[in-house]
């Protein structure tokens, strides 16, 4: 039962630090997408995900390409002392990319809906560029944003294919909750399979609930 | 006051094409343009408040130029002195009364707190008799108290001149006249130049400045 606990730990750390990077990144990049003027816009888009449709084991060789350390950056993050495979900020790298699109999207969806007229008003009131962002933008774009969050958080925590390409499958220090399900059938431990399969559906299903309490941003933002 | 503006755009929106072509000088104190929907006012209104780039042209308020292409002047609407209170008077939802009221006294990152109401958020409650809903959100005030909360809004940072698109149409005929005359009152009260754009002919009488025609996009 003990043994469950670090996994599962594990899983949340790694979880957590994919979400937290793509609340950053994903929202930076949907901002950018959603304000550019470009033909080129929806191909970027695409792009971007990529990560939803491909099989994450592709994108975990697409990470062994890049960071491994005969990989195209290898020498160049061997020479900063970082070494991603076969540790937790791999798995961490490979949940960030997997979970990507569904921030990005979000976001880009919440913020195409923001009416461009308040930030026009905001600017006519005198504030620069960055304080629109910050307060009009950001807040009506806010419910949107957490409920792609909420989805990039459980998407993270099952993630398995690129996670056991990159991170691989070393209990206690990169075995997460979705690998350690494998190694546990694979070695006939069905209890505890059994045990880490509903801890993992029930936080799933928690996140997706919010996640779906949250999504009709327009409807609920304003409390009385 | 005095605003002299002179400006040209084509607009372009898939087989659409318009073409804005407006000059007009004018030292009144209440300048009305008026126009049927389509004839640019509105667009003439952005470009004044700097939310438009004209192709080519000049704005100036009170001899300041604001906009000029020729000499590459345009300084950006937050530097304009210049206030907007939108058609449909774009209050901030997020935000309540006594926060959209404050919001451009705070310039920085954040939006003013919930509960501290700054003096001058405070004066300008009792004028427009907001005290009762300073703490609502916007979608709990009647269409009246919304107007005045718009124009609270764009009168607290101290404009030098006043911009209002159709104030009026969001109204229901009743509260209209009502509001024209407490538009009328607070002008005189606070000595502020208007520029109002509208289609309605009974805003023109009300107001009785110097009303400029405009129709597809030109003064007439």
């Amino acid at each position: 039962m003990g043994a469950i606990w670090i996994p599962l730990a594990l899983s949340l750390k790694v979880a957590l630090w994919a979400t937290a990077i793509n609340l950053v990144l994903g929202v930076a990049v949907a901002f950018g997408l959603s304000r550019w003027r470009s033909h080129a816009r929806e191909l970027v888009d695409s792009i971007l995900t990529l990560p939803l449709v491909l099989p994450p084991t592709v994108l975990g060789y697409y990470l062994l390409v890049l960071l491994g350390r005969r990989g195209v950056f290898g020498e160049w993050l061997d020479r900063l002392g970082i070494q991603l495979v076969f540790t937790w900020q791999g798995a961490v790298i490979a949940s960030t990319l997997v979970a990507f699109p569904l921030v990005q999207k979000a976001a880009r969806a919440a913020f195409e809906a923001v009416d461009p007229q308040l930030e026009d008003a905001a600017r006519v009131l005198g504030l620069r560029e960055a304080a629109v962002f910050f307060r009009i933008s950001l807040p009506l774009a806010a419910r949107g944003i957490t409920a792609g969050a909420l989805l990039a958080f459980a998407r993270a925590l099952g993630e398995f294919g690129a996670t056991l390409m990159i991170a691989g499958n070393l209990p206690g220090r990169t075995q997460t909750l979705s690998v350690a399900i494998y190694a546990a059938v694979q070695a006939g431990d069905d209890r505890s399979a059994g045990i880490m399969v509903a801890v993992t559906s029930v936080t799933c299903v928690v996140a997706l609930l919010l996640a779906g309490w949250l999504a009709p941003a327009h409807l609920r933002r304003m409390r009385p | 006051m005095s605003v002299d503006i002179a400006i040209r755009k084509t607009l372009r929106a898939d087989d659409r094409h318009f073409e804005l072509d407006v000059a007009f000088a004018s030292e009144h104190r209440r300048i009305v343009i008026f126009g049927p929907s389509g004839a640019g006012k509105s667009l003439t209104l952005r470009a004044m408040a700097g939310l438009l780039t004209p192709d080519e042209g000049h704005v100036r308020v009170d001899g300041r130029t604001l906009l000029d292409t020729a000499t590459g002047v345009d300084v950006p609407p937050r530097d304009r002195g210049v206030a907007y209170v939108f058609q449909d008077y774009a209050l901030f939802p997020h935000l309540t009364v006594a926060q959209n009221i404050g919001f451009g006294l705070a310039r920085r990152w954040l939006n003013p707190r919930r509960h501290s109401h700054d003096d001058r958020v405070r004066h300008w409650l009792d004028i427009f008799e907001l005290a009762a809903v300073a703490d609502s959100y916007p979608v709990r005030i009647s269409g009246g108290q919304r107007q005045r909360v718009a124009l609270a809004r764009a009168l607290a940072v101290e404009p030098r001149l006043l911009l209002l698109d159709e104030p009026f149409a969001a109204l229901d005929p009743a509260l209209r006249g009502r509001m024209r005359h407490e538009l009328m009152a607070l002008q005189a009260r606070l000595d502020l130049p208007l520029l109002v754009i509208t289609h309605d002919p009974a805003d023109v009488e009300a107001l009785d400045g110097h009303t400029i025609e405009v129709r597809d996009g030109r003064v007439v």
